[in-house]
C-alpha cells in the first residue's frame, strides 16, 4: 500500500471520511514526518503540544479556553471539529500568522516566547473545516525577504539542494510542503512570498485576490498587499484549501469573500482561453533555463486549445521601485506596535521610555527589518512624501490600469514566477537590491491585488552550478483579473494535468524521498 | 547620495538605534536602493490618482452592538511588565533630548 504521506490533501479528506484509512494514523504519520524535520522548516510542531499547556503566561497557568467564546475572536482555540471537508488533515501554519496559546514569533527575536491571545481567521476556519495545526514554519523575519536567510530563528534549507534557498518569505511553509512534512501549508504573500518559494520548491503556490481570505489575525507587514492562501502539491488542493478559507470576515473590513465560493476544478482543456505574453518578457533579466521552461509551457498551451496573444505591461517593469517605497512605508508604520509595551521583548526596562523602546527594538528587530523600517520611514518623511510614496501610488494606478487594458483583451496573464531557479544560501545577503529582483515577476499582481497562481513547470539546471549539478524546478504564474479565481484554478488545473510535472521529475521530488543530502 | 546625518535622524524618527558600523552600512544600502527607486521619479504622472487600496470599499460599519472585550488578564498575559491590571512602562520624564 502507498504511504499515507503521498496522499494529496483532497485523497486523504476523502479516504477519511470513507472510513477507509485513520485520521489518528493518517495524523499520526505526518507528526512523525513533521518532527524530522531537517530543514529547519518548523519552529514548533505538534510534538511540542504537550509540554507547552502548563505554562501559557509564565506563572504555570494554561491558555484560557473558551474565554473567548462570547468576544468578536469567536472560538478561539485552534481545536479541530469533528467533521468537515479537511477532517483529520495537518497542516503547517506560517508563523504570522496567530495561534492561541501556541508560539508565534513572524521569525522575528523580538516576538521569542509569544503566545496569542486569539487565533487568525484563516486557522480558525481551517480547524473548523476539522484541519488540525500541524505546527508553525520558519519564515523571513516579518515576511521581509526572498531566501528565508533573514529569520531571526535560522535559515531553512531547499529540500531540493540543501545548499540553496527554499525562498521567501514563506520559505519554511514551501519547504515543509515539498520536503515532506507537510500535505499542506498556509503562508503570506505580500509581494511574491508564496509563490516564488513555491516556485523554489517545486510545488503550487496560490496568491488570492486581495481581499479573498481575512487578514485577521495575521501579523500585518504591509497591510495594503498581505494576502494568505495556500502552498499545496496540486491545485486541487489550492482550490480546496482557498474553498475553506475564502469569505468575508466582520473582523477584517477589508475582506471580501468571492462570490459563489470555490468548486474543485475539473477543467482538462484550454480551448477558448486566451493567453497574454507580456511584450516587456523578451528583454527582462531570467535564466536561459527558466526562459526555456517558460516557452516550452506556453507550446503546452496551445496545444491545449489555448491561445496566446502578445500584451504589453509598460509600467511592470516599475512595479520593484514602488513596490520598495509602498511596502517600507507601510512596515514602517504598522512595526511601530513592537515597543516592548505590551507583548515580547523588553530591553533596558530600567532606563528612560525612549531609551527603553529604541534599545528594545534594536537588539529584537534584525538587519532586514531595520533595513525596511529605515527605507519606509525615509519615503514617509517631511521633504520625500511626494517624491518617493505619493509617486509610488500612482506608478501602482498604472500598473493597475496596465492589467485592466490587458484583460480586456485576454482571460490570463502568463510570466515565469521567478528569474532563476534556487540559488545557493549566502548568495544575495549581501545585495539588498539583487535579492529584491527576485520578485521582478511577481510584484506586479500584488501591487494591482490580482490573484496569481505558481505551478511547478519543469527543471533547469542552475546557472552558479557546476558540472553534474541537480536540475531544479521552474515555476510558471498565471494571472487573473480580481477575484476569478475559480477561472485560474480550472486553466492551472487543465495545464497541471498537460505538464505532468511529478511524473516528469520522478524520484527526484523531495517528498518522494530524492532530496539531495549536501 | 544619504549621508551619515540623514540616518541618523531617520534612525531617530524610526527609534531604532544604530551603532557606527550599521549606520555606514544602512547609508550605502540605503543610497543603493534609492539609486534604483528614482527610476519613477522622473515618470510623468501628472493627473494620475494615486492607489493606496486597490479594494474599493467605503463605510464598512458592523451593527452597533456591544462586544465582550478580551479579558484584561488574557490582554496582559504577554506583556513583559504588569502591573496593577496595566502595561508598566519607564517614566518618560528624560525624554527632553
Amino acid at each position: 500500500m502507498a504511504e499515507l504521506t503521498d496522499l494529496t490533501v483532497a485523497e486523504a479528506a476523502a479516504k477519511i471520511a470513507a472510513g477507509e484509512i485513520s485520521a489518528e494514523e493518517y495524523g499520526a504519520a505526518w507528526r512523525a514526518a513533521a518532527a524530522a524535520d531537517e530543514l529547519n522548516a518548523y519552529l514548533w510542531t505538534a510534538e511540542h503540544a504537550e509540554s507547552l499547556e502548563p505554562d501559557w503566561n509564565g506563572d504555570g497557568e494554561s491558555a484560557p479556553a473558551g474565554e473567548g467564546e462570547a468576544t468578536p475572536y469567536g472560538s478561539n482555540a485552534p481545536a479541530p471539529a469533528e467533521s468537515g471537508p479537511l477532517a483529520g488533515v495537518p497542516i503547517a501554519i506560517k508563523d504570522i500568522f496567530t495561534t492561541q496559546g501556541i508560539p508565534t514569533t513572524a521569525g522575528s527575536r523580538i516576538l521569542e516566547g509569544y503566545r496569542p491571545p486569539y487565533t487568525a481567521t484563516a486557522v480558525r476556519k481551517l480547524t473548523a473545516a476539522g484541519a488540525h495545526v500541524l505546527g508553525k514554519t520558519n519564515m523571513d523575519e516579518f515576511a521581509m525577504g526572498s531566501s528565508n536567510e533573514n529569520s531571526g530563528y535560522g535559515p531553512v534549507l531547499n529540500p531540493w539542494d540543501r545548499g540553496r534557498v527554499p525562498g521567501g518569505s514563506s520559505g519554511g511553509s514551501a519547504a515543509a510542503v515539498a520536503g515532506g512534512l507537510a500535505p499542506a501549508a498556509l503562508g503570506t504573500d505580500t509581494g511574491g512570498s508564496i509563490r516564488q518559494p513555491a516556485s523554489l520548491c517545486g510545488i503550487v503556490g496560490l496568491k488570492p485576490t486581495y481581499g479573498a481570505i481575512s487578514r485577521f489575525g495575521m501579523i500585518a507587514f504591509a497591510s495594503s498587499l498581505d494576502q494568505c492562501g495556500p502552498f499545496t502539491r496540486d491545485v486541487t488542493d489550492a482550490a480546496l484549501l482557498l474553498g475553506v478559507m475564502q469569505g468575508m470576515d466582520q473582523l477584517d473590513s477589508t475582506s471580501v469573500g468571492i462570490e459563489g465560493g470555490i468548486e474543485l476544478p475539473t477543467r482538462e482543456d484550454l480551448a477558448g482561453l486566451r493567453f497574454g505574453v507580456p511584450r516587456e518578457l523578451g528583454e527582462a533579466t531570467l535564466d536561459a533555463g527558466v526562459r526555456a521552461v517558460f516557452e516550452a509551457t506556453v507550446a503546452r498551451i496551445e496545444e491545449l486549445g489555448g491561445q496566446i496573444v502578445e500584451i504589453t505591461l509598460p509600467h511592470a517593469e516599475h512595479g520593484i521601485s514602488a513596490y520598495y517605497v509602498l511596502a517600507p512605508a507601510e512596515a514602517s508604520s504598522n512595526l511601530a506596535r513592537f515597543d516592548g509595551v505590551r507583548y515580547g521583548l523588553r530591553e533596558a526596562g530600567d532606563a528612560d521610555l525612549v531609551e527603553m523602546y529604541e534599545t528594545t527594538r534594536s537588539v529584537g528587530f534584525g538587519p532586514e527589518v531595520k533595513r525596511r523600517i529605515m527605507l519606509g520611514t525615509y519615503a514617509l518623511s517631511s521633504g520625500y512624501y511626494d517624491a518617493y510614496y505619493g509617486q509610488a501610488q500612482k506608478v501602482r494606478t498604472r500598473i493597475a490600469q496596465d492589467f485592466d487594458a490587458a484583460f480586456a483583451d485576454v482571460d490570463f496573464v502568463i510570466t515565469p514566477t521567478s528569474p532563476s531557479v534556487a540559488f545557493e544560501l549566502g548568495a544575495k545577503t549581501d545585495d539588498p537590491l539583487a535579492m529584491y529582483m527576485n520578485d521582478f515577476f511577481t510584484v506586479p499582481m500584488s501591487l494591482a491585488g490580482i490573484p496569481a497562481i505558481a505551478l511547478p513547470a519543469g527543471l533547469a539546471a542552475p546557472e552558479d552550478g557546476g558540472d553534474g549539478a541537480p536540475r531544479l524546478p521552474v515555476g510558471f504564474q498565471i494571472a487573473a483579473p480580481a477575484f476569478a479565481e475559480q477561472k485560474l484554478l480550472e486553466a492551472a488545473h487543465a495545464l497541471e494535468g498537460a505538464l505532468g510535472f511529478e511524473a516528469a521529475a520522478g524520484d527526484a521530488i523531495p517528498w518522494k524521498g530524492g532530496a539531495r543530502h549536501a | 547620495m544619504i549621508d551619515r546625518e540623514q540616518v541618523l535622524h531617520v534612525a531617530r524618527l524610526a527609534r531604532l538605534r544604530l551603532d557606527e558600523a550599521e549606520v555606514e552600512t544602512i547609508a550605502g544600502e540605503l543610497s543603493g536602493i534609492l539609486e534604483h527607486v528614482d527610476r519613477i521619479r522622473g515618470l510623468d504622472l501628472e493627473g494620475v490618482e494615486p492607489t493606496s487600496h486597490v479594494v474599493h470599499l467605503e463605510n464598512v460599519l458592523r451593527a452597533d452592538q456591544p462586544w465582550q472585550s478580551m479579558p484584561p488578564a488574557v490582554a496582559l498575559a504577554n506583556a513583559p511588565e504588569p502591573f496593577d491590571g496595566a502595561f508598566r512602562v519607564p517614566s518618560p520624564q528624560a525624554d527632553a533630548d
